[in-house]
């Protein structure tokens, strides 16, 4: 930790934040970090437990943003180099591009909704467990 | 702009006084209920927040940030006058939000404490990155409030009715000067509650909008864009992409780069990351995002409808011809449905949104030079408190005045399209480092410094030598030409540039940080162990 020790300058700036207040609400507070005493995170980034919750986020993560970025870069190519098919009418004036556009919300609105059930049922209560086999604090 | 003003005022058979009158009111009763709902918070609530705000308040004030001028006045004019093409901002500024859910938000309030520049330095050598972060910070803000200074601008001419140039200009020094001396006085007490009304009120006009037009057209959309063509010189054209950017391979280019800028701009945005710290816990950054996410896809789509509304109702000849150009198209579309009083209401919510916006950024930028760069790289950490917020202070002036500067040069610019390049700034400085930091472990100080400067650096020069500067009818100084570097957005480059400068930077230096340093932010920002006692 040589170079990233906090120096001892870090615990006076909560005792400056105080005073300032009233001008800039707390900002010049640093991340003061919990030092030596806290837990021991080296010890927590090798458990199994951790291994897993951290290859289980990276499983759901990982993919689901190239999916969406292949998706939208699908869509701007689209765009950009196939105008004619995207003006193609589907019905009335509403044509194939405005439809991909409407899409793309659809899709975000999909992978969110997708991405808070994962993390409600398979992130949370592991991560719950962590803090409390660790002693990492309660929330 | 001066052959202009002998045009017919589009608001014809207005009277000036009352409209401004009508907006003056509205704006002060605004203000006046924030301060009057904000008066009783302690003033620390905005950014140490340490947990005041819900997931859905957060998420709210969160699209009231994002949701800028830019966004509501850009964006429908982009779509009134140019269509289809005119969409592209409202689906990357949507779509973009996916970044910060995934990859960003509870990584980023589980690891740090306020700023973008904690986490940035948390396993590095603080004073270089800390710098680094702060000058990023200034830059990608000056850009940002550039396009809501010009808007801002734009507003006020519009509602007075001022077409000369010079105007104009005189219009945006005073606007410019009214909002930095709010910031400076006391912005901070109400700008979340000033967020989290202007964002309702919003969405509330635009959603009623959205829903007259729909209305009067039989709740038929293809009928509405029918008439959209009609009033436009662009006729059908406007129904697919490629009315203002399919005109050569090179405009082509230049909407996939602005696209790109967009989509990967918002996770850099000082001010966006900013609000993940005022949530009490990852959980509830997770759910302000997805408020923010389900908000802000109402109101893109709303902007759908109201941008070809205006072209409809108003007409795109008489939008161009207004003063503030393309960025006059929603309020003038306000007064075509609802006259004189919900022209008001429209540019006193527009302008709320520009106030709070700027107050957020100018805040955030100006404390956070004042904090990283001037007493933690400038004085060694030795600066008293009192000098800190002097500091402060003078660097929000700085900044207030850059961006009244620029604001007068870039008038009549299109906003939505200078908030992109804020957004390519944004992009090519903070995205490689912030993702680099988080997920590889072999990243340091010298690879963050070099992704930093590097995008930081090449995005700025670019921008310099494009179009936007010079050589072009409609650059900021049209009457020389020393641009070369041919896109308007410089995002397609400088982008993979900043991520290539990080991987180069990184294998300069023999060694990596602090493996134990990574562990920790690793464990921190996937689970906040450790997280609580920053907080504290």
């Amino acid at each position: 930790m040589s170079d990233t020790t906090p120096p001892p300058l870090r615990a006076r700036h909560g005792e400056r934040g105080e005073k300032t207040h009233a001008s800039f609400g707390g900002i010049e507070k640093s991340a003061a970090r919990g030092g030596n005493t806290g837990p021991d995170f080296t010890g927590i980034a090798g458990s199994a437990e951790f291994g897993e919750l951290r290859s289980r986020l990276k499983r759901f993560v990982l993919p689901m943003t190239a999916l969406f970025l292949l998706l939208y870069l699908g869509y701007v190519l689209l765009a950009a180099y196939a105008p004619d098919f995207m003006g193609e009418p589907v019905f009335g004036n509403i044509n194939v591009g405005l439809l991909f556009g409407i899409g793309q919300f659809a899709s975000t609105l999909l992978i969110t909704t997708l991405y808070v059930r994962f993390t409600a049922r398979r992130v949370d209560p592991e991560v719950d467990e962590l803090r409390e086999t660790t002693g990492g604090g309660q929330r | 702009m001066n052959a202009l003003a002998q045009q017919q005022s589009p608001l014809d058979g207005t009277n000036p006084a009352v409209n401004i009158t009508v907006f003056a009111g509205l704006i002060l009763f605004t203000l006046l209920i924030t301060y009057r709902a904000s008066s009783n918070r302690n003033t620390s609530d905005y950014f140490a927040a340490g947990g005041t705000f819900s997931g859905a308040q957060n998420g709210i004030a969160l699209s009231g940030d994002f949701l800028s001028a830019a966004s509501f006045l850009g964006i429908a004019g982009a779509i009134a006058v140019h269509g289809y093409d005119g969409f592209l901002y409202s689906i990357g500024f949507l779509v973009a939000w996916l970044v910060n859910l995934l990859l960003v938000a509870e990584r980023l309030r589980n690891t740090g404490r306020f700023t973008m520049g904690d986490v940035l330095s948390f396993r590095m050598r603080r004073r270089p990155v800390r710098a680094a972060a702060a000058v990023s910070t200034m830059f990608i803000t000056v850009a940002y409030m550039v396009a809501q200074m010009a808007g801002a601008g734009d507003l006020v001419a519009l509602l007075l009715d001022i077409h000369s140039s010079s105007g104009q200009a005189l219009v945006i020094a005073v606007v410019g000067v009214v909002m930095v001396f709010y910031v400076l006085i006391g912005g901070m007490k109400g700008t979340t509650w000033v967020q989290i009304l202007k964002a309702a009120m919003l969405l509330l006009s635009v959603s009623l909008i959205t829903l007259f037009l729909l209305g009067k057209f039989g709740f038929n959309f293809s009928d509405l864009m029918q008439r959209a063509a009609q009033n436009n010189p662009l006729g059908e054209r406007v129904f697919a992409p490629g009315a203002q950017y399919g005109e050569s391979a090179l405009t082509k280019l230049d909407f996939v780069s602005l696209s790109m800028a967009l989509v990967l701009g918002v996770a850099g945005l000082p001010h966006v990351l900013m609000r993940f710290y005022t949530v009490p816990n990852s959980r509830e950054a997770r759910r302000s995002v997805v408020w923010a996410t389900w908000l802000m896809s109402l109101f893109y789509l709303c902007t759908l409808v109201i941008g070809f509304g205006s072209a409809a109702l108003v007409g795109t000849e008489t939008i161009r011809n207004a003063p503030g150009e393309e960025n006059s198209a929603a309020p003038l579309l306000a007064y075509e449905i609802g006259g004189t009083p919900l022209l008001g209401v429209i540019s006193a919510v527009a302008f709320a949104t520009i106030l709070a916006v700027v107050a957020g950024l100018t805040l955030t930028a100006s404390a956070s030079f004042a904090h990283d760069f001037y007493a933690n790289v400038v004085r060694g950490g030795r600066a008293d408190p009192d000098s800190e917020v002097r500091v402060a202070r003078i660097t929000a002036m700085v900044m207030g005045a850059a961006a009244i500067i620029g604001g007068i040069l870039v008038n009549g610019q299109n906003i939505a399209f200078l908030v992109g390049l804020a957004f390519a700034i944004a992009a090519s400085a903070n995205l490689s480092t912030l993702l680099f930091t988080l997920f590889w472990k072999r990243f340091n100080t010298s690879g963050t410094l070099w992704g930093m400067y590097g995008g930081l650096g090449s995005c700025l020069l670019l921008m310099l030598f494009s179009p936007v500067v010079s050589g072009a009818p409609d650059s900021i100084f049209p009457s020389v030409d020393f641009s070369f570097f041919p896109l308007s957005n410089p995002g397609i480059v400088s982008i993979p540039v900043s991520f290539l400068c990080g991987i180069i930077g990184t294998f300069v230096r023999p060694r990596s940080a602090d493996p134990a340093d990574f562990d920790e932010m690793e464990v921190r920002s996937l689970t906040g162990i450790g997280s609580r006692d920053v907080v504290g």
